[in-house]
């Protein structure tokens, strides 16, 4: 129990990257309408202001790790490490999106930035959640503005059933999620991480183990959900494929990453007990998970729907990862996500550029010759797609191999080798745009493409030095995930 | 009521009725998600989902003699109403684009 409800300064500094994002938020949505239509470009400026500022206030809340609110966030190496990761995913789809809005709707709007503010706020609590309730609040928080986003150009049919679809799957997600928090609660006395995995040490296994196991499955679902497992994906495409190409970005990359960090902080600390009869469960949604995924996307013509079926067999990768239940493993998990970040972004960007008005050009073929239409776009898409398969020299070749070496590690060699032929399968779709792109002359009807606007660039240069950075140096970035892993308890 | 009749009903309503009837709730709501097509019904079924999973902590609150189960569900409750209220405004765009609330039209995307 609190001795006292004021909250004191290290509490409030550990909530403070969260607090200048809801408040900076809230001022952005009072400001919009105030703002001329001409100097609505301003807003995204806020928008990066306050994400740089909670970026550096994550640094700093890093330097007195603990937990605040009576145990109700906990900021350790893994919560910094994905609140980064989140803030810097939100930074680039931010950058992507001005020139996107611009050429769609004529104008600039400022309500998408204090959304994307706003789902930034519930995806960083989502990482440093240490509370199942709380955990709840900021997958609801991420989740409410990702349903406005995904629907965000209303007058386009496309945009609203990608927002529908992502609202009704998405709520009914959730509701399996809390009634087995609410199991949770009523067979542990608690929703706190800690305690509840003391519970269950402590005799709730023996005396309703059942329930315990039903109640953790009902979570397990609406976590599936979220990260978008077989057999729980089937919006997935959907709502990649109808949303705007920068909100699918931020939705594949951002809110991934923070539901994975959800998983394996809660199957970390408050279910570890319970790892043993997990892994039946992990090991068979990992392996339906990459083979569903990468098998859909071989078939896919439209560039955007087969992004999304990758983006399922990246997340049956990860799952792999979190299968292993160590250290290690969770450390993959963060290395993957950190190099996955960065070349889905990077990818969607591509689209995006080519897409043009309207997003006419999305099927793969309308990636023909674009080596001579757009040679520096061509060279950025070989960057991220090279990665996406694994090639050394990119982040994604490091990223599979400490996950597959995290899987050996624990004993899991049938799915280690299931995963390496699934990988081996997926850079088939991969080589696919790469040989449409390089061999195929440019179809008649394919336009120019539109002239790059500075923030887009800048988003398309960031990710592939990223990524490169990742391939070359990846010991930087390891040895941090390496050291937070530890402290995930 | 008559004397005879209320030593025929127990003195509280046991746990396990919530229980049981937040389960047949929650598995109502399932159901209706599942074979109902008017997309409102498809989201009043959510709602009932997560008015058992209230339930269930209002119950487990009242046995715990703790007070966090009802502040939870008053969390529930709150996301619950943000959810309609930018829930209803999608189906309202939807309904302007393609004049139909049934669910299988709203299916452009090839699966």
């Amino acid at each position: 129990m609190p001795t006292s409800f004021i909250p004191t300064a290290a509490d409030l500094l550990r909530l403070s990257p969260d607090i200048v994002l809801t408040a900076g938020g809230a001022l952005m949505m009072v400001i919009e309408p105030l703002t001329g239509a001409a100097r609505k470009a301003r807003m995204a400026a806020i928008a990066v202001l306050l994400i740089a500022a909670a970026m550096a206030l994550s640094v700093m809340a890093y330097s007195d790790p603990g937990t605040s609110f009576s145990g109700m966030l906990v900021v350790d190496g893994f919560s910094t490490f994905f609140r980064i990761l989140v803030y810097g995913c939100g930074l680039l789809t931010v950058l992507m999106s001005v020139d996107y809005f611009k050429r769609e709707r004529g104008s600039e709007s400022g309500e998408y930035y204090a959304l994307i503010v706003f789902s930034l706020v519930g995806q960083s609590l989502m990482a440093s959640a240490n509370e199942l309730v709380l955990l709840f609040i900021g997958l609801e928080i991420s989740s409410i503005a990702g349903y406005i986003m995904a629907g965000y150009l209303r007058d386009d049919k496309r945009n609203n059933e990608s927002a529908l679809k992502y609202f009704l799957l998405g709520s009914f997600a959730t509701a399996f999620m809390l009634y087995g928090v609410a199991w949770i609660y009523g067979l542990t006395g608690s929703t706190n991480l800690d305690t509840v995995r003391r519970a269950i040490l402590g005799g709730a296994m023996e005396q309703s183990g059942q329930m315990l196991m039903i109640a953790t499955a009902l979570m397990f679902v609406g976590f599936a959900f979220k990260i978008s497992a077989a057999p729980f994906h089937v919006w997935a495409p959907d709502v990649y494929q109808g949303a705007p190409a920068p909100v699918a970005a931020f939705l594949s990359a951002g809110a991934k990453a923070a539901a994975f960090a959800m998983l394996v902080r809660v199957a970390a600390s408050a279910f570890f007990p319970l790892s043993a009869k997990w892994e039946m469960l992990l090991w068979a949604t990992a392996l339906a998970t990459m083979i569903v995924g990468n098998f859909a996307a071989l078939r896919q013509s439209n560039i955007k729907r087969m992004l999304a079926y990758s983006s399922v067999a990246h997340a049956g990768y990860i799952l792999v990862a979190v299968t292993a239940h160590s250290e290690v493993g969770i450390a993959a998990v963060m290395f993957y996500l950190a190099s996955y970040v960065l070349m889905t972004i990077g990818v969607f960007a591509v689209v995006t550029l080519v897409a043009s008005k309207g997003e006419r050009f999305v099927e793969i073929d309308d990636f023909s010759g674009l080596v001579q239409r757009q040679p520096m776009l061509a060279i950025a898409l070989t960057i991220f797609l090279f990665s996406l398969i694994g090639i050394p020299l990119t982040g994604g070749f490091f990223a599979k191999f400490y996950v597959f070496k995290a899987a050996l590690d624990s004993n899991l060699t049938w799915l280690t080798i299931l995963g390496l032929l699934n990988s081996a399968a997926a850079a088939f779709y991969y080589l696919r745009v790469l040989v449409v792109m390089y061999m195929k002359p440019a179809a008649e009807g394919a336009g120019p493409v539109d002239p790059a606007g500075i923030g887009i660039k800048a988003a398309i240069v960031a990710s592939a030095v990223g990524t490169l950075y990742l391939g070359v140096y990846p010991s930087a970035v390891l040895d941090f995930a390496g050291k937070a892993a530890q402290l995930v308890k | 009521m008559p004397p005879e009749l209320t030593q025929l009903l127990p003195a509280s309503v046991p746990l396990s009725w919530y229980l049981v009837l937040s389960a047949i709730l929650f598995s109502l709501g399932i159901a209706g998600f599942l074979f109902r097509r008017n997309i409102i019904t498809v989201f009043m079924s959510i709602e009932l989902m997560l008015n058992a999973v209230n339930l269930t902590f209002v119950a487990f609150s009242y046995h715990l003699k703790q007070v966090d189960g009802h502040i939870f569900s008053f969390f529930v409750m709150v996301v619950a109403a943000a959810e309609a209220a930018v829930g209803l405004a999608i189906i309202l765009t939807v309904f302007k684009n393609r004049a139909t609330l049934e669910i299988d039209e709203v299916s452009s995307m090839k699966l």
